[in-house]
């Protein structure tokens, strides 16, 4: 037992720099499309609103499997383009899905700071970009801290259909480690889960203790 | 690299061909749905053990299953239950399916139970105490009944999330619409439209199923009016 899991987690091992890159990238990417779309939804301009909109619909209502394979397979089809590497790919697939359900959260935040903050804003004289950036903006982002949390770690559990799209990542060592001894199958994923929920830990830290954050000071 | 173009030869070939897994993929929604909704009452009665040790280690477990890919567990368990000692067959794909992806969803609707339950009034568990129910119609009759209600719109939140987490299980073999149109692709060549077919299927599910389920979210809290209790409690503060 002890030796075939000191056998095992060394090939496991080798997939934790894609996992970790693809979980980083398709992260910072999925809170740049969250923002941009968030706020876009909130926009005057009804074409804005509604193309936004149509984004956020399309991507949270399909779901992360279908896109990624959509874009892994069709749009070389649709397009006669390729997309960049499979890396490419997975981050893209990733980021748009988790950035359609982030850009809810940014909107949510923002919707739920306080009239009052708007209000007094405007009577001090502020540009609309003013009254955002140093009154409205800091209030939303800490209410949105746990859910950020929440779904970065959603983010790294997407992050195992990657392999799905032949990324050498930790499943993917997996299933090979599995082909080549299927008695070990449950011992392999077994581990393969442990090294999920090792990454997954300080996601969980930094959820908690956005929660805190997110908490203090606020009337209630 | 080989390309064609859209084609509406292929897509109303295909659709009829991927639309024989929309039955397996609604099917298997539903069973894990049924297995998640009952398993998550496992988990907050065993949460609810006064004992701190086995607490930390529900806990944990829960916080394991829950952030770990359904995917890996769905590998786990299909290729770990004919290991068990006393059992030596394999489980079908749509019942490791079920196994997985309820298990997985079961921790979130453990967790809505607990936070509905927590939500109950002080009093009202005082009050069943102070009738002299025995523990079971104190559950039964008073706590239950007020804890579930309210948490029915978040629990058909989960509904659709499992909706869309179902096409994984194409990974291990369940012939839903996924695996049909992956099928059709490699059969054809041809994986746009099947796999847009599943795309538009998908939307046109979940998308209405969401709509109604905001709908009922605003009629739960009109009947179950929470600020009404909110308001009850501040005034008594205040007092």
């Amino acid at each position: 037992m002890i030796n075939a899991i000191i056998d095992i987690a060394p090939q496991l091992a080798r997939g934790l720099s894609i996992t970790i890159s693809v979980l980083l990238a398709s992260a910072i990417f999925a809170y740049l499309m969250a923002f941009i779309a968030g706020l876009c939804r909130l926009s005057q301009n009804t074409i804005i609103r509604k193309f936004t909109g149509l984004y956020v619909e399309v991507f949270r209502g399909t779901s992360l499997i279908v896109q990624l394979f959509w874009l892994y397979y069709a749009v070389p089809m649709l397009f006669g383009i390729q997309l960049g590497s499979n890396w490419w790919i997975g981050v893209i697939a990733i980021g748009l899905n988790y950035g359609a359900y982030l850009s809810e959260v940014v909107r949510g935040s923002i919707l739920s700071v306080a009239q009052g903050q708007t209000e007094a804003a405007t009577a001090l004289n502020m540009s609309s970009f003013q009254r955002m950036r140093l009154i409205i903006f800091p209030q939303a982002v800490r209410m949105m801290l746990p859910e950020f949390g929440n779904y970065t770690i959603q983010i790294l559990k997407g992050t195992s259909l990657v392999s799905l799209i032949g990324m050498t990542d930790i499943l993917y060592y997996g299933d090979i480690m599995r082909s080549s001894n299927l008695s070990q199958a449950p011992l392999v994923y077994l581990l393969v889960l442990v090294f999920y929920f090792i990454l997954a830990l300080p996601l969980i830290w930094l959820t908690r203790k956005g929660e805190s954050i997110s908490r203090k000071g606020v009337a209630s | 690299m080989n390309f064609t173009y859209w084609s509406w030869d292929t897509f109303f070939d295909a659709l009829p061909f991927v639309l024989q897994g929309l039955g397996i993929t609604v099917g298997l929604t539903i069973t894990c749905y049924l297995f998640a909704l009952i398993f998550g009452f496992v988990w907050t009665f065993l949460r609810r053990v006064p004992n701190k040790l086995f607490n930390w280690v529900v806990t944990w477990t829960m916080e394991f299953i829950r952030s770990t890919p359904p995917l890996v567990q769905l590998f786990f368990i299909y290729y770990a239950w004919p290991m068990i000692p006393g059992v030596g067959f394999t489980l079908n794909p749509f019942a490791s399916a079920v196994l997985g992806l309820g298990i997985h969803f079961s921790t979130y609707v453990g967790e809505i139970y607990r936070s509905g339950i927590e939500s109950v009034d002080k009093g009202q568990w005082e009050a069943s105490r102070a009738l002299n129910f025995t523990t079971v119609d104190k559950w039964k009759k008073i706590i239950l009944p007020q804890a579930i209600p309210p948490t029915i719109p978040m629990l058909g939140n989960y509904f659709i999330i499992m909706f869309k987490e179902v096409p994984l299980a194409s990974i291990i073999g369940v012939a839903g619409i996924m695996l049909m149109a992956n099928t059709y692709g490699a059969q054809n060549w041809a994986y746009l439209e099947p796999l847009t077919i599943v795309g538009i299927i998908f939307l046109a599910l979940s998308y209405p199923s969401a709509v109604l389920i905001k709908k009922l979210e605003v009629k739960m809290n009109t009947r179950f009016d929470k600020n009404a209790v909110v308001k009850s409690n501040q005034k008594g503060a205040v007092m």
